[in-house]
């Protein structure tokens, strides 16, 4: 289980939607991406977000994290405006993305550290420690990130969010590299989150593994989203579509 | 945040690019030898007259500062690009512009670091006289300033673009023109005398423009950091 005795504040969270999107549209040169996203995450919720290769699911975490801004469209996070609050909403999300982020010629102990300061917090040496045991990197410290393989490397942006853990957790590919034990220590993560009041959006091609964890599903097809199960006759959801299961799952989807 | 939780900020950017630096020293080592390089051949070029080389050596000086420090800010980002950094970077809470703050400390200190070494190589090769006034290092200082200032902040725009080795210089160059000039002339008034006029009214200039440079690109930094 991980320790979440770090969190501060989560309890706290506000009774507003912790995601909020209405009519977010991105384009690249002239591709429509995401073509008019409105959806509503509850806190409480732990929602998978489903899609093809290039359907707009990583294009649309960015945009929820103010990595990127939305072409059309408005959203508000916690309440805080996507546009003229990137600030507020920043404070309150955390993202592990594709990339982890990390600086390969500085070590576990230093990366976390410089994160630590980032976030504006004091670098608590037994804080540092304590997240690097929780994700079984804590004979690792003083090891520069170069070494790491890329599960490693995965631990180690987990840690950091560890640190910091945010009210809205976003979460891109959270499985990839990770073994059995990694994916527990991924989905522990995110039911601490949603049990302190938090929200998680997981965008996954691997549903099985998340299944422990999300309370409904969101598509994005075509670049809009849909919401609850998928169409049965999809040519990306066959027969052997962990989403079957999902059905049967009590308190799967919603 | 309060203004010194920025300041730290931008304090704990510097550390993880300099300490960075240190362990690798990859940079620091390919900077120095390409900069002594162009002075060597510089002085080849300009040929055995030491008055010629004393008079040309302002110049060749600055402009070897120049492509030194293209190099440098280069890299500067290149790191920051790696495994996805800068992402990660813009998502912390906190003012963005502690990340230019924190990249311009790195790259300044980076770049009076090379020039420490850089000019008693050029000393000995132009045959200057750096030791009869301070006033040498204060117009190195302040044209190093103006320049790491608009390299930090051209470099992060040209980061996220594919050409951006040739982009910088591209950006850069034809914006440095007066700073180089007051530079050049400011350093040739002190090491070799200047008919253009004493070296004071070009510092002066120099001062102006590193102010102008700060406050500019301190404001718009935010602009060109989002993707």
């Amino acid at each position: 289980m991980v320790d979440l005795s770090l969190a501060r504040g989560l309890d706290q969270a506000p009774a507003v939607p912790a995601v909020e999107l209405q009519g977010i549209a991105r384009r690249f040169a002239r591709r429509w991406v995401l073509r008019g996203i409105s959806i509503r995450v509850q806190p409480g919720e732990a929602v998978g977000l489903m899609g093809r290769n290039g359907s707009g699911k990583t294009t649309l975490l960015r945009i929820i994290s103010t990595a990127l801004s939305a072409t059309r469209g408005t959203g508000r996070i916690y309440g805080h405006d996507l546009l003229n609050d990137g600030a507020g909403v920043r404070e309150l999300v955390g993202v592990l993305g594709h990339a982890a982020g990390l600086y390969e010629d500085l070590t576990a102990m230093e990366n976390l550290r410089f994160a630590l300061r980032m976030a504006g917090r004091v670098a608590d040496r037994d804080q540092i420690r304590q997240a690097l045991v929780t994700v079984r990197l804590g004979h690792e410290e003083n090891e520069r990130v170069r070494n790491f393989s890329a599960g490693m490397r995965r631990r180690l942006g987990l840690a950091r969010l560890l640190m910091r853990p945010p009210q809205l957790l976003l979460l891109d590919e959270p499985y990839a590299a990770f073994d059995a034990d990694g994916v527990d220590l991924v989905n522990d993560f995110v039911r601490e989150t949603v049990r302190a009041g938090g929200a998680a959006l997981i965008s996954t091609h691997d549903l099985a593994r998340a299944l422990p964890v999300v309370t409904r599903v969101i598509r994005i097809v075509d670049g809009v989203a849909v919401d609850g199960p998928p169409p049965v006759a999809d040519g990306e959801d066959d027969e052997a579509s962990p989403l079957r299961d999902l059905r049967t799952v009590e308190g799967g989807l919603r | 945040m309060s203004l010194s939780s920025e300041f730290a900020r931008a304090r704990a950017i510097a550390w993880k690019d300099l300490t960075a630096e240190r362990r690798t020293k990859a940079n620091f080592n390919a900077v120095l030898f390409f900069t002594a390089l162009i002075l060597l051949l510089f002085g080849f070029a300009l040929g055995p007259d030491q008055q010629a080389l004393r008079e040309a050596a302002a110049g060749v000086l600055w402009l070897t500062v120049l492509f030194g420090g293209v190099l440098s800010f280069n890299r500067s980002y290149e790191m920051e690009l790696e495994g996805g950094a800068l992402e990660a970077l813009l998502l912390y809470p906190g003012d963005r512009r502690a990340l230019f703050v924190g990249k311009l400390i790195a790259n300044l200190a980076f770049l009076v670091l090379i020039e420490v070494i850089l000019v008693p190589v050029a000393a000995i090769l132009y045959d200057l006289p750096l030791l009869s006034g301070g006033g040498f290092f204060g117009v190195l200082l302040l044209g190093t300033i103006g320049f790491v200032t608009l390299g930090t902040f051209y470099a992060a725009m040209a980061s996220r673009v594919r050409a951006r080795e040739v982009l910088l210089p591209l950006l850069l160059f034809p914006m440095l023109v007066p700073l180089l000039l007051s530079a050049v002339e400011a350093t040739k008034s002190l090491l070799v005398g200047n008919l253009m006029g004493d070296a004071s009214s070009w510092v002066r200039l120099l001062v102006v423009f590193d102010v102008i440079f700060l406050v500019a690109t301190f404001f718009a930094f935010e602009y060109v950091i989002e993707e």
